[in-house]
């Protein structure tokens, strides 16, 4: 297998408006690849597309060198393609474990009616993953606790180990720190990192804090008005001069070495 | 020969004569028959399905207790006729008597249940407080029975004084023609009063977005109280104008509350367009299947029903709301 | 608690074996409702599956003069199944009131096409022919005794077998469902496919119910179908809460006894006081009877 994932000539336009042209990137396994760029730069356009609850309208998408262009994103989630979202999305009157159970029987069950019903929630094999993975993420001590009453780095943490109990081979993350103060974003981002490092998943995750991609990315993408203006490793891709005009602002360099951004 | 249309005082419903054997003019006659039967029927419905879809609209609780605001209203119409005939008012007198008899009675229960049972649920699933609204019916179905006794009533007299105008060989009852002449300034009396009026204006602001509105001001409890009471009168209302044409007996509500629902389920919950353009086509098809072929006459109801939903699931004339995270 | 109901049941007067008959039959219908409950959804048409059930039962008793209890049963609730798999793929796509009101309108299209036929007695309905059980046929005080194990028989196997379903992914999917479709969707599970398997269960066991009353009553009629036998049924469903299997017994039990009573001793107002027991539980046991039990049982697992 050459790249994980590979789109070419992607475009995807709604009538009149272009939300997406000219996408074409490939991408290697187990690479930690940050998105950037401003709200309706087409960022959210292409991870719909590549999850399947966007059709492109011109281009191919594929994963493991199979094409999923235009599958229903049901077919792609079990063919190792997972998502987070950036309002957490967890089921508030489970408690942590519960959650975590159900994400993981239904990544082990065959997606057939009598699949379903023959599936307990409860087999060995989904507890086993479901607390494995609970301790992945290092959320153990809210084991019990209703997903309701969870601080908000906790949520995006089972947000993120929901997506991740059924061993997806891509994880596609919107704004893993949206909503999360800027003390705990680093330490969510070192534990979510490091989660997704150890069972070797390729991740892109969208960002609009330029450290935290140039702190975690192996490589950026850069979207402006629909397509990739930059694409490269982070200091390539920040420091390049359109992306600096069009996104994320020119870099200041004080005395101590560069910090923040304008 | 003359066809007879809206039925007598003793029918539960609006079920006209026996259709006329063979006449050249059969053909026309029977259309003009379902149109004015249907227009009748259409009128009752509207009366009553206005203030149902107006209380879901505003407070999105589907009342089943409407049907006890119907009822209330149609036995309170029997009382005032009672009292009217006994005292030989004139006849239009009695009929007003008889209207604001049932709206203040339609006044008074609002009240009550707005203030006394309604507050207690506000902001609960709106299916719980379905299930309370129709846990109110049934207590309200032997409040009945305990104020008016088990006993039916008879209410004709404002529909025989009123008497008939022949057009053609159609016979129409003058009460049949009030009827559809208040519904009509029902429903252009509503059009005025939400495009016109302050509380119109508010009352929209609150049906298309609640919070909004409050965050802008808006009183919105108050809008709920009124809303409701508004609505509980308009329910009795059509209770007491169908009172002359129907017996005022126990479960009059039963049936009416779910012809309602079908009407403001076709038009749109919350919509008072739909509402009228609901009660208009249930009103033409059953009257058309009354004459033509009585064996589906509720089917073709309920069949209306489920095929509008299939296809608008919002009803005719709402669109889907969006996903609020 | 069956095996104790079942062998109690000589000892008790003939009144009370035929209102548990009843209310165990009408108690799988109630079972139906808590499956779709249990997703946030609730059914304002419960009755049509009750009425296809029942009048399946009546049916082939009368056109083939099958009488076989157990055989009718089955079929009673294979009828309503199947209809409940073609309806559900319409009302799958539906939720909250709208699903309510639909599966309203089902009932009542249903009960006006029986009232207005002739040939099935119209709105008197007619009678259902004596059952037998393979061969045997019993007579009054044992035929009441073979219907009440019978409906205890399927009650049983019905509680057991949803007991199985709700600890399956489709069962416990109920609550994520109802607290966050759109995750369940994305997990990869298609919501509509579970809600139809919800909706077929909840009408197998409406028909079951339905059959098991039918038998036990002896007579059909189109009000089996109208929208306040449905109310009936949901409002069992609020009093039971859809917190256990049980529940659903016995609130119905609870229902038919607080029916019963009422009915006797004030029958003019026994509409008021079912009435005001539903306002009264939605008020201030929003989880229903179950919930007390099972409150009750932690604080004694508590104490112990």
């Amino acid at each position: 297998m050459s790249d994980i994932l590979a789109v070419r000539d992607l475009e995807k336009t709604f009538g009149s408006l272009v939300a997406a042209r000219d996408i074409t990137v490939s991408v290697p396994a187990e690479q930690a690849v940050g998105v950037i760029g401003a709200n309706g730069a087409g960022k959210t356009t292409f991870i719909n597309m590549i999850t399947g609850h966007l059709t492109p309208t011109k281009g191919s998408i594929w994963f493991e060198d199979k094409e999923i262009t235009g599958k229903p994103s049901r077919e792609i989630t079990r063919l190792g393609i997972s998502r987070s979202f950036q309002v957490a999305q967890i089921f508030p009157s489970l408690t942590v474990f519960e959650n975590m159970c159900i994400a993981a029987a239904i990544a082990r069950r065959s997606g057939s009616v009598w699949g379903n019903i023959a599936t307990p929630v409860h087999s060995p094999d989904a507890i086993t993953e479901a607390d494995a993975t609970i301790e992945l993420f290092q959320i153990g001590r809210y084991s019990e606790t209703p997903a309701n009453a969870l601080p908000q780095g906790v949520r995006k943490l089972l947000d993120i180990g929901m997506a991740v109990v059924g061993w997806p081979r891509l994880l596609l993350l919107d704004e893993p720190t949206s909503g999360i103060s800027i003390e705990e974003k680093f330490d969510l981002m070192n534990v979510v990192m490091s989660a997704l490092k150890t069972r070797k998943i390729t991740v892109l995750f969208v960002e609009h804090d330029m450290e935290i991609v140039a702190r975690f990315a192996d490589r950026v993408l850069a979207f402006y008005d629909g397509t990739v203006i930059a694409d490269g490793t982070p200091t390539e891709t920040l420091d390049n001069p359109k992306v600096q005009e069009l996104i994320s602002g020119v870099r200041l360099k004080t005395a101590a070495g560069s910090a923040g951004h304008a | 020969m003359k066809r007879h249309c809206g039925g007598g005082a003793a029918n539960r419903g609006l079920t006209p004569a026996v259709p006329p054997s063979n006449s050249s003019g059969f053909a026309v006659l029977t259309a003009s028959a379902i149109l004015t039967d249907g227009l009748v029927y259409a009128a009752y419905l509207f009366i009553v399905a206005i203030g149902l879809t107006l209380i879901f609209g505003v407070m999105k609780i589907l009342n089943v207790a409407h049907g006890s605001f119907y009822a209330f209203g149609a036995y309170g119409a029997a009382t005032a006729v009672g009292i009217y005939t006994n005292g030989d008012w004139p006849a239009a007198a009695g009929f007003l008597f008889m209207i604001l008899m049932g709206m203040a009675v339609g006044l008074v229960l609002g009240i009550i249940l707005e203030r006394g049972i309604l507050r207690l649920v506000y902001g609960k699933d709106e299916v719980i407080i379905v299930l309370v609204t129709y846990a109110v019916f049934l207590i309200l179905e032997d409040v009945i029975v305990l104020i008016w006794g088990p006993q039916s009533y008879a209410a004709y007299q404002p529909m025989v004084s009123a008497g008939n105008t022949e057009i053609g060989e159609l016979v129409l009852s003058n009460y049949d023609i009030v009827l559809v002449a208040i519904a009509a300034l029902l429903a252009g009396l509503a059009y005025w009063a939400l495009k016109f009026t302050r509380y119109g204006r508010l009352l929209t602001t609150v049906i298309f977005d609640r919070e909004t509105a409050a965050a802008f001001g808006v009183n919105v409890t108050l809008v709920y109280t009124a809303t409701f009471i508004i609505g509980a009168m308009l329910g009795a209302l059509g209770g007491a104008v169908m009172a002359p044409k129907i017996a005022v007996t126990l479960g009059i509500g039963v049936e009416v509350i779910v012809l309602a629902f079908a009407v403001v389920a076709i038009g749109g919950m919350g919509s008072i367009e739909g509402a009228l353009v609901g009660a208009l086509i249930v009103g033409i098809c059953r009257a058309a299947a009354v004459h033509l072929v009585p064996q589906i006459e509720l089917f073709v109801i309920y069949g209306v029903m489920a095929l509008v939903l299939v296809v608008r699931p919002y009803g005719l004339f709402v669109r889907a709301q969006p996903r609020k995270i | 608690m069956f095996l104790f109901a079942a062998a109690a049941a000589p000892l008790l007067p003939d009144w009370v074996v035929s209102l548990v008959t009843i209310a165990f039959a009408n108690g799988l219908v109630v079972l139906g409702l808590v499956v779709l409950w249990r997703a946030g959804l609730v059914s304002f048409g419960q009755a049509l599956y009750y009425c296809i059930g029942a009048y399946a039962v009546a049916l082939t008793a009368r056109w083939t003069g099958f009488t076989d209890a157990f055989a009718l049963v089955v079929i009673g609730g294979v009828a309503a199944g199947l209809v409940a798999v073609l309806i559900g793929f319409l009302l799958a796509r539906y939720r909250e009131i709208f699903f309510a009101m639909l599966s309203l309108a089902l009932s009542m299209i249903l009960y006006g096409v029986l009232v207005k036929t002739e040939s099935l007695g119209s709105t008197d309905g007619f009678s259902v022919a004596t059952p037998t059980f393979f061969g045997y046929a019993p007579h009054r005080e044992a035929l009441g005794l073979a219907l009440y194990w019978l409906t205890l028989g399927v009650d049983a196997i019905g509680a057991v077998l949803i007991g199985v379903y709700f600890r399956s992914v489709a069962g416990a999917l109920a609550a994520p469902i109802r607290d966050n479709e759109i995750r369940v969707e994305f997990l990869g599970v298609s919501v509509t496919s579970i809600i139809h398997t919800k909706v077929v269960v909840a009408g197998i066991l409406g028909g079951l119910g339905g059959a098991l009353a039918a038998l036990a009553i002896g007579h059909v009629d189109p009000n089996m179908a109208y929208w306040t036998t449905s109310g009936g049924f949901v409002f069992v469903t609020i009093l039971a809460g859809a917190g256990s299997v049980a529940a659903a017994f016995v609130g119905s039990l609870v229902f038919e006894g607080v029916r019963s009573f009422a009915f006797d001793v004030m029958p003019q107002l026994w509409q008021m006081t079912l009435g005001s027991v539903l306002l009264l539980t939605i008020l201030f046991l929003p989880d229903g009877l179950g919930s007390v039990v099972a409150r009750l049982k932690r604080r004694g697992e508590a104490k112990s």
